[in-house]
């Protein structure tokens, strides 16, 4: 974790299947490729998933789909995917699915209790500008 | 869901914990689901509710059919969220979800359940082994008994058995006593 101007940033947080928080200063080929050629940059997987979540008119079955099939992947969604998702939310007029999703990747974070709270700091400027409330903020957690 | 068959002393509430939401749910809530349902079984064919935390977003919101509040509430959350209350995001989150993550990740007493119905199960084999040894084992061989057992060990100590490592090794000859 670099630690910049006072905030820590981890540059890139890989949840591994046994629970150990893989940070990488490199980008590093971790994604899958169904049929040969080279594998995904986190980059470009990030990319991809700000893109669909940026689509104007996604509708809710999408950003459902979506959002499940994330979160089954074995990581911790970076904050500018889920700023996409949630300003999808907002589009889609779910303020609900929002919570959801801040708690989903709450979640996710499993035993590293330090992930969620940068999610949150990384998100706050869109969490106020949107008006989502965090669970906790509304002590359902 | 409950696993165990579960003995009388301890049914009821435990298995209200284990309760598939789709399956049943509160009696104030029935009438808020839109289900038809009859029987005890899901219909399949419509888009269902769950809480499971590894797919956040089911296919259909908790609570689908809307009275008038509900309703207004919903239009209200098309305008700017900053102007929505707690109380009113709360309300929206409930409509659309039955179990918040904490919720569904709230510890059951099912481990009581477990134990206890293991240590009756216990108590009631000992209970049977009991009942066994005096009801239904033959008498022991009457090898067994105190007098023949002591004449057995001399005859083993005058043989010689085992003298180096085992036995006989563990017999003072000369001072008549273990050592």
């Amino acid at each position: 974790m670099r630690n910049w101007g006072g905030r820590v940033v981890p540059f890139n947080w890989r949840h591994t299947v046994y629970g150990y928080v893989q940070i990488c200063y490199t980008p590093l080929a971790q994604r899958c490729y169904s049929h040969g050629g080279k594998p995904e940059s986190d980059e470009e997987f990030d990319a991809r998933w700000v893109t669909y979540f940026n689509k104007a008119d996604i509708d809710a079955w999408e950003l459902r789909k979506g959002m499940n099939t994330l979160i089954g992947y074995d990581l911790v969604p970076e904050p500018k995917i889920l700023e996409a998702a949630l300003r999808a939310c907002r589009r889609l007029n779910d303020l609900a699915s929002a919570m959801r999703i801040l708690e989903a990747v709450k979640d996710k974070s499993g035993p590293h209790k330090k992930i969620y709270p940068y999610l949150i700091q990384e998100l706050r400027p869109t969490l106020d500008e949107l008006g989502i409330s965090t669970p906790e903020e509304l002590g359902m957690d | 869901m409950c696993m165990l068959h579960l003995t009388t002393g301890r049914v009821g509430c435990l298995l209200s914990k284990q309760v598939v939401v789709a399956l049943t749910s509160s009696g104030a809530r029935m009438s808020s689901h839109g289900h038809h349902e009859v029987s005890d079984s899901v219909d399949m064919s419509q888009p269902m509710y769950w809480d499971r935390l590894d797919t956040p977003l089911p296919d259909r919101p908790w609570k689908d059919v809307l009275d008038s509040t509900d309703k207004s509430l919903k239009q209200k959350e098309k305008g700017p969220w900053t102007a929505l209350s707690k109380e009113e995001k709360i309300a929206l989150y409930r409509l659309k979800f039955n179990h918040t993550y904490p919720e569904m990740k709230r510890p059951s007493h099912e481990w009581k359940t477990v134990i206890g119905g293991m240590f009756i199960f216990f108590g009631i084999t000992g209970l049977v082994v009991f009942w066994q040894g005096h009801y239904v084992y033959p008498p022991q061989p009457h090898t067994f008994g105190e007098e023949w057992q002591a004449k057995q060990v001399q005859r083993m100590l005058d043989m010689q058995i085992n003298p180096i490592e085992g036995f006989s090794a563990q017999w003072d000859y000369k001072n008549k006593q273990w050592k």
